[in-house]
């Protein structure tokens, strides 16, 4: 718990420092950035509907650490999931209206799981390496997308490169109408239903992961794949399986962005989305609750930066990725020298002994750090 | 057929010109991984050393000035990559994703700060400011001699000197990895350090020294791109380049001189996309210019999977060395 923390604490640090750097008072930037997102309720809306798409990639890149697999491909499982929930929207007329949402989430879930299925299949049979065939296949994504939308889904005569408008049956209700609903006034906010989706997927991802027999040969692949096979476990099989889940759930990004706030599939929707959830499931250590909670920090950063950038014009939201990439080195690349740290700090007679347990796979935490 | 010859030698010429940073960045990946650090970390080298180039020769006024930015900034990332992977025993993966947000957080928010252009860097107008182009001697004296005419004025002759550094680039890569000690231990790295380590010589030592590496090629591939190419710094102007480098990498599996052959054929693939653009080929309609862009991924893809010969990455490629457990 203290490893996180202290490496997350280490990133804003040098984010402030970055900051200073460019002339502005970080501490004023802080007070800003905590204002925007939490200060009022439109504020915490948009926080929650940013953390939203980071609970879902998150979780995709979380559960694919926990088979011991780098899921790079995020950003692409969630842009191929928009195009499964754009044509069951655009021609789900014959389905009843309220099987519209539930098919286009299934939609979604089966093509984000679909285009994440290829590498795993390929890694599995032909040992090609799992990163760079999902690094290649979020290019493909892009390509594929920009023809389709460009070509095939635009309608004639409209010149920007999107999709028709969805039916209102389409679209995922927003919060606000809900708690209206029930008597209770919210600001207009995009924060919509699929927030509940995502808290239900993460839920969901921890009952899978820590209490189901598929879950716990998905975590002993993770260990140990060796162990795994003495065990009668397949590796090829969970490698496939544990990929194809996290594509379903990035699949979740396209739900709230596509179904739920824009109505229309766009271009580039994810916004790099796919590469903050590896920031939210380092931070989080590869578990459903510590990713909800990074995600929400996650969130924050982006509501709060977009106001920040309102007020301060030397700040642009491109300090949001500074953040998230100084989060990825200090808690995911330097995660082994804090630990390793901190252990040595106990050792010296603090603690008895620190077991420096981590609940990141070996493999991902420090690579062959365990496997001859 | 005089036409078809000078058309062909400027798709050539311009095919040369966009492999230029792949070639670069390629060797730089080539270096790394050889010795046993993954490098996906390649495009935000490059962006950082495009970003600093621009910058440095804008307000000095040379490109000169500019390249040396350009290499010192690709090497502080190239650094905190090898610290991360070397020393801090951290997953090479995620250090390198890491670099890429960073290089593209801070190019553009830095950018913004300094210039207030939307991360921009003002356009270099002043003519030192730039890489220039060669012109070799005779190079308009022989327009007129059919075939070679032509290859010579638009091929050979009118590139800047970093194209002529990148094509020199490979062959020294090629002659120091297989013909010198030095080399021979950097491979050895990439495939056992254990070995390497038994021998006397520090592992440690060889993967610095090709990590740096890599950042000084990296800082060549990303000045090309802001001071050479274009005049002046745009953000995300790598435009996956990196990515594009390392499918390249892959595609040689792992090899100098293939290096070379594949980029060039991306390079072309690059520059066929943009000529054909918009025109109907008989036959066919429309070319998708998305299904040559998507090319060189696909078909790094189809090798992966081991469909047309097998790419074996280095053995020790990714795994941090451990002196002694």
């Amino acid at each position: 718990m203290l490893v996180p923390l202290l490496s997350v604490a280490t990133a804003f640090l040098a984010g402030g420092l970055v900051l200073g750097a460019i002339g502005v008072d970080p501490w004023n930037a802080l007070r800003e950035l905590v204002g925007g997102s939490l200060g009022s309720g439109e504020g915490l809306g948009f926080t929650l509907y940013y953390a939203t798409d980071f609970i879902f990639t998150g979780l995709a890149v979380s559960l694919a650490f926990q088979g011991g697999l780098f899921n790079i491909g995020a950003d692409g499982q969630a842009y191929i999931g928009g195009l499964g929930c754009a044509l069951v929207c655009l021609h789900g007329g014959a389905l009843p209206p309220w099987l519209v949402i539930p098919a286009g989430i299934a939609a979604a879930a089966a093509f984000g799981a679909a285009w994440a299925t290829v590498p795993a299949v390929l890694q599995a049979r032909r040992g090609s390496h799992i990163v760079i065939t999902t690094i290649m296949f979020n290019f493909l994504a892009s390509t594929l997308m920009a023809y389709v939308l460009v070509n095939l889904l635009r309608p004639t005569g409209d010149m920007q490169a999107e999709s028709a408008a969805f039916p209102p049956a389409a679209i995922v209700p927003s919060l606000q109408s809900v708690l209206a609903a029930v008597g209770i006034a919210a600001p207009t906010t995009p924060l919509n239903l699929s927030f509940v989706l995502a808290l239900a997927c993460a839920l969901a991802v921890w009952v899978f992961v820590w209490r189901t027999r598929t879950g716990y040969e998905i975590r002993t692949v993770g260990q140990n794949p060796q162990a795994a096979v003495y065990g009668g476990i397949s590796p090829a099989r969970v490698t496939v399986l544990a990929m194809a889940l996290s594509g379903a759930l990035a699949g979740g990004v396209a739900v709230n962005e596509i179904m739920g706030v824009q109505g229309r599939l766009l271009l580039d929707f994810t916004s790099g989305y796919g590469f903050v959830g590896i920031a939210v499931a380092l931070m989080g250590r590869g578990h459903p609750l510590g990713v909800v909670l990074a995600s929400f920090l996650f969130g924050m950063l982006y509501q709060g930066g977009a106001e920040l950038a309102f007020d301060e014009p030397k700040v642009t939201r491109d300090m949001i990725v500074v953040v998230q990439g100084l989060v990825v080195f200090f808690a995911g690349a330097l995660e082994g020298l804090f630990r390793r740290g901190l252990a040595r700090l106990f050792d010296a007679g603090l603690r008895p002994r620190d077991t420096g347990e981590t609940s990141l796979p070996p493999r991902v935490a420090e690579p062959g750090g365990e496997i001859p | 057929m005089a036409d078809a010859v000078a058309a062909a030698a400027l798709i050539l010429a311009s095919s040369l010109r966009l492999s230029v940073p792949l070639i670069f960045a390629c060797l730089a990946g080539l270096w790394s991984e050889r010795a046993g650090i993954f490098d996906i970390g390649l495009e935000g080298k490059m962006l950082a050393a495009a970003f600093a180039a621009a910058a440095a020769a804008d307000a000095s006024g040379s490109a000169a000035v500019g390249l040396a930015a350009g290499i010192a900034a690709s090497l502080a990332f190239a650094l905190a990559h090898g610290f991360a992977s070397i020393d801090a025993r951290g997953n090479q993966i995620v250090s390198g994703a890491a670099v890429n947000m960073l290089a593209a957080g801070l190019t553009a928010a830095v950018g913004n700060a300094w210039y207030g252009q939307g991360g921009r860097t003002p356009q270099l107008t002043a003519p030192a400011s730039r890489f220039g182009d060669i012109a070799w001697p005779g190079a308009e004296a022989v327009r007129a001699v059919p075939v070679l005419g032509p290859l010579y004025r638009d091929l050979v002759s009118g590139h800047d000197v970093l194209t002529y550094l990148a094509l020199a680039a490979v062959p020294l890569t090629a002659f120091v990895l297989y013909r010198t000690r030095f080399g021979l231990r950097l491979r050895a790295t990439g495939e056992n350090p254990a070995a390497v380590d038994t021998a006397g010589v520090s592992v440690r030592g060889i993967r610095y020294a090709a990590v740096l590496i890599a950042g000084v090629l990296c800082g060549f591939a990303g000045t090309y791109l802001s001071v050479g190419q274009a005049a002046g710094f745009l953000t995300g102007m790598t435009a996956g380049k990196g990515f594009i480098a390392l499918a390249a990498l892959v595609f040689a599996k792992w090899r100098p001189w293939p290096a070379l052959a594949t980029c060039f054929l991306f390079g072309f693939l690059d520059a066929a996309a943009i000529r054909l653009q918009g025109t109907v080929l008989p036959g066919i309609g429309e070319v998708p210019v998305q299904a040559i862009q998507a090319l060189p991924y696909l078909l790094t893809v189809v090798l992966l999977a081991g469909f047309i010969g097998r790419a074996v990455p280095p053995r020790a490629g990714g795994i941090p060395y451990t002196k002694e457990r």
